[in-house]
């Protein structure tokens, strides 16, 4: 089953508030494309996913994965 | 433009120093009579410090400004004696609209943890605020409230600051052991003794408006990213007391300020977000734009930094006056410890680490808010699109869905004011907890509430089952505790029963309590008097408290 409910956390810093971790997550997201081009942004997109998907492993979830990621942007 | 407030207009009294040749010394001067200097003035003259507070204007705040007030801001504006006041008159919403270009994505119910006195925040006009501290200041003969002074020479010395002080009869000084510095964002004290302040200032810009609806409109927080009605940017919707709304629009770092402002430009902005037939006067307008940054240190020798002249945010999550206020409560313990001599003057230096790891945090949290609100570049607006479109179907993205995080307080978890564990705990009541509340009895009277029973001097809480059993050795222990040179009052906290000697029990009526702080018979909690945790153990140990209060209070155990 692919996890949908928020699942972020980082395990060896102490956080009291719930939302921390996720943010965390985005803010060193949308740093690693500081000062990128365009190309340079979408091939460092594009590694990331790899990196993801082989710790993800499971080959049954990535498809499912897949097909929610296409789900609205190709109208239906 | 319409007006559901009467700006009261305060008298300028002429200064008795204006016609004396000598010049005169007090204990403490705050310059600024905002939220943060009037809490300040508040916090120290009911510790019966006198305090003179000098302030330009002679009124409260014009418009709306800070509008939102959360838990912890209000469990210390009710130390102050203006927290139901506040709650009273301020609007407490739950229920949050999240809607993505022209459709709602989610909504949340922000359903109120149960068993805490004060919400986790109310919206209200800042000018309310003031007014309430004002009275509050006025009923407490040790401050001297100066409207119409005006700091235009600050000069730091080893033993005492002298400011020259201007008003609308002349100019005089007048000197200080302290001079608390609170006189906001662009702090002239500040520019005058030449201190940094850091950070980054931020390219956009905002309109806000308060607007009067009569109609009915329910009071829920609505955020749009990319609405139809102003494309490409954000706009939030928030309900304020008296049937004022308070709207804000990001402009863009190209609009024109002056522009925007004018109501014929402001009108059909929110004519279009409301829809044709609503009914709706405008009360005030402004244009801002923001800073996140702080100075390196909040204090510099006999001058302390407090509020937005130390600290500035970005406005998303209300942590502006809510951080400024805490400043307050954390300044205000140590600097009666140190005049009292009781501390040494080292004690102030945790409150300028304490205060920069929070305002560290204020700014991390805003400025992940601003960027996610307002993406800089094509790759931040598509995963920001990417969030908010998956936020309609998978609540993994609503809470990455970030429209401010709503100010809470720091966990100083670093303080070397903080005895470590030594004995295991569960929960978050750990050294450096800002006290999570809970409901009490308390059958010698006072409050229902666990922190108001805290909050002027240290304190010792001991819990047991039943209070009247606590053994003889312990009793006097713990009247040890209150005769030291910086006295810790003890308080129990039982189910049952009154502890012997006249010591203050309270019965955890719900078992809270115990629940927030993993109490079992015999766990001691040594807590500061701005209510966070300084030291913990399962027994009660002198040596170890006394170690600890040395240590919570900047001599070195």
């Amino acid at each position: 089953m692919l996890t949908l409910e928020y699942h972020f956390n980082e395990p060896h810093t102490r956080t009291f508030y719930g939302y921390e971790p996720g943010d965390a997550f985005y803010e060193a997201l949308i740093e690693a494309h500081r000062d990128l081009d365009e190309e340079q942004s979408a091939l460092v997109n594009a590694r990331l996913i790899l990196l993801l998907a082989n710790h993800i492993g499971d080959v049954g979830l990535l498809r499912e994965a897949i097909r929610l990621a296409r789900e609205d942007v190709v109208g239906g | 433009m319409l007006k559901t407030y009467q700006y009261p207009k305060f008298p300028f009294v002429r200064p008795a120093e204006l016609d004396s040749p000598q010049t005169r010394h007090v204990p403490v001067i705050v310059v600024g009579a905002g939220p943060v200097g009037l809490s300040a003035a508040i916090d120290l003259a009911q510790r019966n410090i006198p305090v003179v507070l000098l302030d330009e204007d002679d009124t409260v705040s014009i418009g709306s400004r800070g509008v939102c007030y959360a838990k912890r801001a209000l469990e210390i504006l009710d130390r102050y004696g203006v927290g139901e006041r506040v709650v009273q008159k301020g609007v407490s919403w739950n229920v949050g609209r999240t809607f993505f270009r022209d459709e709602e994505v989610f909504r949340f119910n922000l359903v109120p943890e149960p068993d805490l006195h004060r919400p986790g925040m109310v919206n209200l006009q800042q000018y309310y605020l003031e007014e309430y501290l004002i009275d509050r200041a006025r009923e407490l003969p040790n401050i001297d409230l100066r409207w119409k002074n005006a700091v235009i020479g600050v000069t730091p010395g080893e033993d005492a600051v002298t400011v020259r002080v201007e008003t609308p009869a002349g100019a005089y000084a007048l000197s200080c052991d302290w001079l608390i510095a609170a006189d906001g964002a662009r702090s002239p004290i500040r520019r005058m003794l030449g201190l940094d302040i850091e950070g980054k200032i931020f390219m956009d810009r905002f309109l806000i408006a308060d607007v009067v609806m009569k109609a009915d409109f329910p009071p829920e927080r609505w955020f749009w990213f990319d609405p139809p009605f102003h494309p490409g940017q954000s706009v939030l919707l928030h309900r304020q007391a008296d049937d004022v709304w308070r709207i804000d629009f990001q402009l863009g770092w190209d609009a024109d300020p002056e522009e925007e402002k004018k109501p014929e430009r402001v009108i059909p902005r929110i004519r279009a977000m409301l829809g044709d037939d609503r009914e709706f006067e405008l009360e005030w307008v402004s244009v801002y734009t923001f800073q996140c940054r702080r100075m390196k240190r909040f204090t510099h020798g006999r001058v302390l930094f407090v509020g937005d002249a130390a600290h500035q945010v970005s406005p998303f999550g209300a942590r502006g006056a809510n951080s400024g206020i805490q400043d307050v409560d954390n300044l205000g313990w140590k600097l009666e410890l140190v005049m009292q001599g009781k501390a040494p003057s080292a004690l102030l230096d945790s409150y300028s680490d304490e205060r920069t790891y929070a305002a560290d945090e204020n700014i991390r949290n805003s400025t992940r808010s601003t960027d996610f609100i307002t993406p800089k570049g094509n790759v931040s607006k598509t995963f920001r699109n990417a969030v908010l479109g998956l936020a309609r179907h998978y609540p993994f993205a609503r809470g990455l869905v970030n429209s401010g995080r709503l100010s809470v307080p720091s966990f100083y978890v670093d303080s070397p004011l903080n005895t470590p564990d030594t004995d295991a705990f569960a929960g978050r009541m750990v050294p450096g907890a800002p006290m999570d509340d809970a409901p009490v009895a308390a059958p010698a009277g006072g409050a229902p509430w666990l922190l108001p029973h805290f909050g002027q001097g240290f304190r010792l809480m001991i819990a047991l089952d039943d209070a009247a059993a606590l053994d003889a050795a312990t009793a006097e222990g713990l009247a040890a505790l209150g005769r030291g040179a910086v006295p810790v009052e003890p308080i129990v906290v039982a189910r049952e029963g009154s502890a012997p000697g006249g010591i203050e029990t309270l019965h955890d009526v719900k078992g809270r309590v115990r629940e927030r702080y993993d109490l079992q018979p015999g766990t001691v909690y040594l807590i500061r008097p701005d209510q966070h945790v300084a030291a913990r153990w399962r027994r009660f140990d002198p040596a170890a408290i006394e170690a600890a209060l040395r240590r919570a209070s900047g001599q070195r155990a």
